[in-house]
């Protein structure tokens, strides 16, 4: 299967243009709609960011591993499972970033520090470098296409193994360690109806912004690959003197 | 493969390896000293006096032996460039798997060497006291043969790329940072602490280690194709 399309035109126009309306929301929602919160202030605006994020960054290194999978198995393996796994990731380490820069701007004014070693940001910031570290290995150009998509896929499995790793051995370190973390109830009361509302917005954007670039990225992908063919019929024609049929 | 031929290729994979080393002599010419000079270089960036050294001991012991393996790792991959032994390795007809546990035990061994080097250097220049031997060594072999098993998978997968040396210990430290986390509270507990404390981590660690020792047998063979 070779698409050099992954999504189609009207569905494409149909995610873009969902895209901009859910977004033009959530800024009215986040920004004037949701009341602002008594013990937390405007700073837990951001959460309307924050949170999205931070599923975005788990959706995109699942569609990662599961592309990746689907790569290896060779009755599924073809190239569209390759890129959409690498525009997945650079896509998730984009989120991950975004989700520990828009915590930490939250947690200065709410805790009172930019960063505090809590469990689920320990764990983020690590998800954030094991990614960052396949999309480094990703770029490095390759003579054999075919198998370095074999090499990035077991990479990209590699690291998602270490995710739960991660996850519950700096969740122990926190606890057995600190009893009382930073996340107390008294920070998280009830969330108001128009709150959880614009939580939902932000999440159905963040999404729809996340398919409509992963779809970008993807044709990019399809295009940087034509290119290098493009330019090596442009060398082959310039050492023979013949015109090579470009396709 | 029979398991018997599987360990067996391994056996000859390690014994290539360690023969290797015992002529070159860089794993205890070059790394060796290299994590005794980290060790030693701690003292500088903590005050030695204050006894900082002596509580944090665990985790420079550990941060020392990380950085230590990356080179080893480089290394182990490294031999295998010159004289198109690569290839050499793929013709002698041996399953992935065995080079892979081959590879990993030569690892572990050497890593092995130098946390003994680099752990009578800690408990002699930082002054700490061992406490539960038996939880300190049982932490040590977990967390190597886990150190030694992602070192080789990522070695592999690095190895024959251009820009390796720099993109190992990108790929590589946030993988095994769990095993950095686990040793560390491992040998506080079984250094000063209630040796009894470790053992949740050393679960964690012993998990690590045959996961990606399985994993490992299972990949590297493709890696070690394509690549």
């Amino acid at each position: 299967m070779e698409r050099d399309e992954l999504l189609a035109p009207i569905v494409r126009r149909i995610v873009g243009v969902l895209t901009i309306v859910s977004l033009v929301a959530l800024v009215l929602f986040g920004l004037w709609g949701a009341p602002t919160d008594e013990v937390q202030g405007d700073a837990q605006r951001v959460m309307y960011l924050h949170v999205p994020s931070a599923w975005l960054a788990y959706l995109a290194f699942f569609i990662t591993a599961s592309a990746s999978a689907l790569f290896l198995w060779r009755r599924t393996r073809a190239d569209v499972w390759d890129r959409v796994a690498g525009a997945s990731a650079e896509l998730g380490v984009m989120f991950t970033g975004l989700a520990l820069v828009l915590g930490s701007i939250w947690g200065r004014p709410v805790w009172g520090f930019w960063w505090a070693w809590d469990a689920r940001l320990v764990s983020t910031a690590l998800l954030f470098f094991l990614f960052l570290g396949y999309c480094a290995l990703r770029r490095i150009p390759s003579s054999d296409p075919v198998g370095a998509a074999k090499r990035n896929a077991i990479a990209a499995l590699i690291a998602f193994v270490d995710v739960p790793i991660v996850h519950f051995s700096v969740e122990w370190w926190r606890t057995l360690h600190q009893k009382a973390t930073v996340f107390n109830p008294q920070l998280n009361p009830e969330i108001h109806g128009v709150m959880a509302l614009t939580l939902w917005i932000g999440t159905i954007a963040f999404t729809l912004l996340y398919v409509y670039l992963l779809d970008r990225r993807y044709r990019l992908a399809v295009l940087e690959h034509g290119r290098a063919d493009v330019e090596l019929a442009h060398a082959i024609a310039e050492r023979t003197g013949v015109k090579a049929g470009v396709t | 493969m029979s398991g018997t031929s599987l360990w067996r290729e391994a056996a000859v994979v390690a014994g290539k390896d360690l023969r290797i080393e015992a002529r070159a002599r860089v794993a205890l010419g070059q790394i060796l000293p290299f994590g005794l000079i980290v060790i030693l270089l701690f003292a500088f960036a903590l005050d030695p006096d204050r006894g900082v050294l002596t509580r944090v001991a665990p985790g420079l012991f550990w941060i020392a032996v990380l950085l230590a393996t990356l080179l080893a790792v480089g290394r182990a991959f490294a031999i295998e460039t010159h004289h198109n032994a690569r290839d050499g390795l793929r013709m002698a007809g041996l399953d992935g798997g065995a080079i892979f546990l081959g590879k990993a035990a030569a690892i572990a061994l050497q890593l092995a060497v130098l946390e003994v080097v680099l752990g009578v250097a800690v408990i002699v220049m930082y002054g700490v006291d061992v406490h539960g031997l038996g939880v300190v060594l049982i932490t040590a072999t977990a967390a190597t043969v886990g150190l030694a098993a992602t070192g080789t998978l990522y070695g592999v997968l690095a190895a024959g790329l251009r820009l390796r040396e720099t993109l190992l210990p990108l790929l590589l430290l946030p993988v095994i940072a769990p095993v950095m986390l686990g040793a560390t509270r491992a040998f506080e507990d079984g250094l000063g602490g209630v040796p009894g404390d470790a053992w949740p981590w050393v679960g964690m660690l012993g998990v690590f280690a045959v996961l990606y020792t399985t994993i490992g047998v299972m990949a590297f063979g493709a890696l070690w194709e394509e690549t």
